[in-house]
């Protein structure tokens, strides 16, 4: 962890495309949550993926081309952070993978990848945030995403900072831990399957007793809407730094307003 | 070429290894012969009593009955009680074992029968070499003092153990057959048993008497 | 077994719509999962044996040579024979042959999935000699001629009610007025009849989960001792395994064995553990008057040495599918092939080749659950996401997706680009999707509006809007 004396630390803020295209009210909560919490923030304009696609299709060569881009774009700042478990953990510990074999690049990736975060993550564990200045009434779950759960054990940081939010009261999801279906291409390589998995999702959620559902990855929560509306099941959906960032005036994921 | 040569020679190929490479046979050969021990859960490393105590508890957690004696003449006495208990018939069938034929049988009502099992025995007596109490697990060999038979053909299996003979750990129990039989030999069979035959292949149901006995009870003496 | 994974699409549509099916898996979910955990909450020492045992196999796998070279040794000195089979036809024909030359007319089988994989029952069956499965399970699906559709429970995609049907239907000596409601009475039924099998049979063929190299043993684990009657009951026994199962001492097979019935379910261990060393010694009373070991290769040695090579550790314990979302869904029989789950999809297209099996690494959402569970800590999403590298550099995955891939990684390898080309998408996207705040239907996007609506996005991009505020600013 680069030591920053005397100075608030700089973070590179990787927006994640899904957040870039769909979702930006996410950027902003993070900008806000990252500054709150004494960081400066920057957001490089040469940013587009972090490969994922590519490289989950087992596309190396494009993986790697992408991947040397973020990592030139992004090595000088102090930290590196993401508001998404997958992107943080294809960041963090498939590029020094993806490297392991390159004289070039192997350090680089391993140096790069020990500054990389995800945002909730990285407030509780890195910047000692142990709380939040929000408020949000309702009863709300929690999805925990696989990425960021098995890949760099997130599980706690979200439910404490969300028990600090005035008003907010927190339901446990039943097997909050198991896939919500989306898994990249997988929900549109094999929909039926994806579907299967996805509705086991809803019911838990709508058992769940919350009206809001939150989880820490856009296309898991985008996924996960998409189902519930298509069932016609009453939660809303957003991402939880929207809500630990006391930014919900945006309608939720899918919603309009009204 | 033979089947084994070629077997050999396309795994060196894909390791890129020499067969006659020294210090890798040095290694191997080291490993056979220290036997080294890897991680013993701390379970079973408790005192005599408790050892005994936790030998019993974990074979009833897996539906053995376990009944103790407090020396091998109150053996046979304990095997009649069970049977009556059981509604069995008084016949049991049992191998030559030293330890069992020296007991009081002719003391009881009970009709014994020695030798291997062909099927028609309702009643099976073993005298196990060992146990390891970290899961209630017996330890049976084969020959003609416990045929191995008996260990599976009758629908009762009553298997006498030493309280002295009951170990922590598997491993113990290893180093034993070690000391009984001989460095890297066995015998034919080394059955470890832990509870009675059960299934779950029928919608998760568990059931006991697969194709093993269906009841195991063990006596410990001592 | 004949291998359907082409169809795993078609298999897994199947699947899904298959209520028998679906109510049997609604017991594994939980059944599986909770008792694995209750037993790894019970043994304080789970992780630091898992890491033992995982080095151990490592070890092994690197001196596998040396190890087989012993282990053979000591087979020959105890009185046994060790055959050695490149392929699934040898392993065949060398088991017919030891089969022919004992005049066998009937053979019974212990839980093999190594059998499974060469076709064994098939074979002994062209050639006149009737093989018969012993495990419950396994005499279930014999008896309606279907593969196992899990690697420890073969017939978990069944109902009880179906079992019923399939015994009536074949046990046609018994009274049809029998009671059979309760599992018990199946259980009953099956013992009764498998028990003149056993005793009438002339070789017993089993698998093995371990070849000790330091004593010459092989070594099985059952619940039923059904493997149990069917080694010690015949004239001959003999063992199939495959190079993989070669393990050095009795102290590492202990290592081994302390996480794998607590992996597989949840068991502190498998009822019957047994070691067998050669064939009966003189003074035996019982046990086989011949020992065979053919040991396999199909494709492992191939393995070795290779990004695939940490699969070798598998132990066959089934957590990983246990604990697999997609496995949960479908079951094994949509995989196709003989290894279903996590661990099949990385091992079938090594053993049928990734053209034929590319659909199985390609369904996984890379959740990441099975590598967790595995107690051998082999990395299935890595070893999955090889294959489809594999596929894609042979341009075997379909052109949509390599259309698919090269088209965002274009713009995503030419940020400038990138950003004029999505600030128009979203924009247009946005603007469909005005007022309504998700689509029900939207073209090229069909896999996903057929079963969700899809999000509208808010208009602008992110890296738009930051621009245009530090413009302000």
């Amino acid at each position: 962890m680069p030591e920053v004396q005397g100075r608030r630390p700089k973070v590179g803020l990787f927006v994640t495309c899904l957040v870039d295209l769909f979702r930006p009210t996410v950027g902003f909560a993070a900008v806000k949550l990252l500054e709150d919490a004494g960081c400066d923030v920057e957001v490089p304009a040469a940013q587009t993926c972090c490969g994922q696609p590519a490289y989950n299709s087992g596309d190396k060569a494009d993986t790697a081309a992408i991947a040397r881009q973020v990592i030139a774009t992004f090595e000088a700042f102090d930290y590196v952070v993401a508001p998404s478990g997958s992107c943080s953990g294809m960041l963090k510990v498939h590029y020094p993978l993806l490297f392991a074999d390159d004289p070039a690049w192997k350090d680089r990736a391993v140096a790069f990848g020990a500054k990389v975060h995800e945002l909730v993550s990285f407030l509780a564990d890195v910047r000692g945030v142990s709380g939040v200045d929000a408020s949000f009434a309702g009863t709300v779950t929690y999805h925990d995403s696989c990425s960021g759960l098995r890949e760099l054990g997130i599980r706690e940081q979200p439910r404490r900072l969300l028990k600090t939010v005035d008003g907010l009261k927190l339901a446990e999801l039943k097997d909050a831990n198991v896939c919500c279906g989306f898994g990249g291409t997988f929900c549109v390589k094999y929909p039926d399957i994806s579907n299967a998995i996805v509705e086991e999702k809803t019911a838990a959620i709508a058992k769940s007793g919350a009206t809001t559902l939150l989880a820490g990855d856009l296309g898991c929560l985008m996924n996960m809407a998409g189902k519930l509306q298509r069932q016609g099941i009453a939660v809303s959906t957003r991402h939880v730094a929207e809500v630990l960032a006391g930014m919900t005036e945006q309608p939720a994921i899918g919603e309009t307003a009204d | 070429m033979s089947g084994r040569d070629a077997m050999l020679n396309r795994i060196r190929r894909s390791l890129g290894v020499a067969g006659n490479d020294a210090g890798r046979r040095a290694i191997v050969i080291a490993r056979l012969e220290g036997t080294p021990k890897g991680v013993i859960p701390a379970r079973g490393q408790l005192p005599r009593a408790e050892r005994v105590e936790l030998f019993r508890r974990m074979a009833e957690k897996v539906s053995a009955s376990v009944a103790d004696v407090p020396s091998a003449d109150d053996l046979p006495q304990a095997v009649a009680d069970f049977l009556r208990a059981h509604n069995l018939p008084a016949k049991v069938r049992m191998g030559a074992d030293p330890f069992l034929a020296a007991l009081p049988w002719s003391k009881t009502q009970i009709e014994v029968a020695h030798g291997a099992s062909d099927g028609g025995d309702a009643v099976g007596v073993s005298h196990a070499v060992g146990g390891a109490a970290e899961t209630g697990t017996l330890v049976l060999t084969s020959g003609a003092d416990n045929p191995t038979t008996l260990n599976f053909l009758p629908e009762t299996h009553i298997v006498a153990i030493g309280a002295d003979d009951i170990a922590g750990d598997y491993e113990t129990v290893f180093a034993s057959l070690r000391a009984r039989y001989g460095k890297g030999i066995l015998p034919r069979t080394v059955n470890l048993i832990t509870g009675p035959s059960r299934s779950a292949d029928i919608e998760q149901t568990l059931l006991l008497g697969a194709h093993g006995p269906r009841r195991l009870h063990i006596v410990i003496v001592g | 077994m004949e291998i359907t994974s082409p169809a795993f699409k078609e298999n897994a549509k199947r699947a899904l719509r298959d209520p028998h099916l679906q109510q049997a898996l609604s017991h594994v979910r939980h059944n599986f999962i909770d008792k694995r955990q209750k037993a790894v909450d019970g043994l304080a020492e789970f992780d630091a044996l898992r890491d033992s045992a995982t080095g151990i196999k490592n070890h092994t796998l690197a001196h596998l040579d040396l190890y087989l070279e012993a282990y053979e040794q000591k087979v020959t000195a105890s009185g046994g024979h060790v055959h050695f089979a490149e392929t699934a036809e040898e392993a065949r024909d060398l088991i017919l042959k030891i089969c022919r030359d004992a005049g066998a007319k009937t053979v019974t089988k212990g839980k093999s999935m190594v059998a499974e994989e060469i076709g064994l029952n098939d074979h002994l069956e062209a050639n006149g000699i009737e093989p018969v499965e012993t495990d419950l399970g396994e005499y279930i699906i014999q008896i309606r001629h279907e593969p196992p559709s899990h690697i420890i429970a073969p017939a978990v995609h069944l109902t009880k009610d179906q079992v019923e049907q399939d015994f009536r239907r074949v046990h046609t000596n018994l009274p049809i007025d029998r009671d059979l409601t309760e599992p018990s009475a199946l259980l009953g039924e099956a013992r009764t009849i498998l028990r003149r099998r056993f005793l009438a049979a002339d070789v017993g063929i089993t698998g093995a989960n371990f070849l000790i190299a330091e004593t010459g043993t092989s070594v099985i684990v059952t619940n039923e001792g059904n493997g149990d009657l069917t080694q010690i009951l015949p004239r001959v026994h003999i063992v199939l395994a495959a190079i993989e199962k070669i393990t050095p001492t009795l102290e590492d097979v202990s290592q081994i064995l302390r996480v794998l019935a607590r992996s597989a379910t949840g068991q502190e261990l498998s009822v019957y553990t047994t070691f067998s060393t050669g064939p009966r010694r003189p003074g035996d009373p019982d046990g086989p008057e011949q020992y065979h070991v053919v040991i396999l290769d199909n494709g492992r040695s191939a393995m070795l040495g290779s990004q695939f090579q940490d699969m070798l550790r598998c132990i066959r314990c089934g957590a990983c599918m246990n604990h697999c979302p997609v496995y949960h869904a479908i079951g094994g029989h949509a995989y196709g092939a003989v290894y279903p789950g996590p661990m099949g999809a990385v091992l079938t297209p090594q053993l049928v080749g990734i053209d034929k099996a590319g659909h199985l690494p390609n369904a996984s959402t890379f959740c990441g659950r099975c590598e967790s569970v595995c107690p051998m800590h082999i990395p299935l999403p890595n070893m999955m996401r090889h294959w489809r590298e594999r596929e894609y550099e042979k341009h075997l995955s379909p052109a949509t997706v390599r259309y698919g891939i090269g088209f965002w990684a274009f713009f995503a390898k030419r940020p400038r680009l990138y950003q004029f080309a999505t600030r128009w998408a979203m924009r247009a996207l946005a603007n469909r999707g005005f007022g309504r705040g998700r689509f029900k239907s939207l073209p090229l996007a069909g896999g996903w509006t057929k079963f969700r609506d899809f999000p509208a996005p808010e208009g602008k991009t992110f890296q738009q809007m930051w621009a245009e505020r530090k413009k302000a600013a």
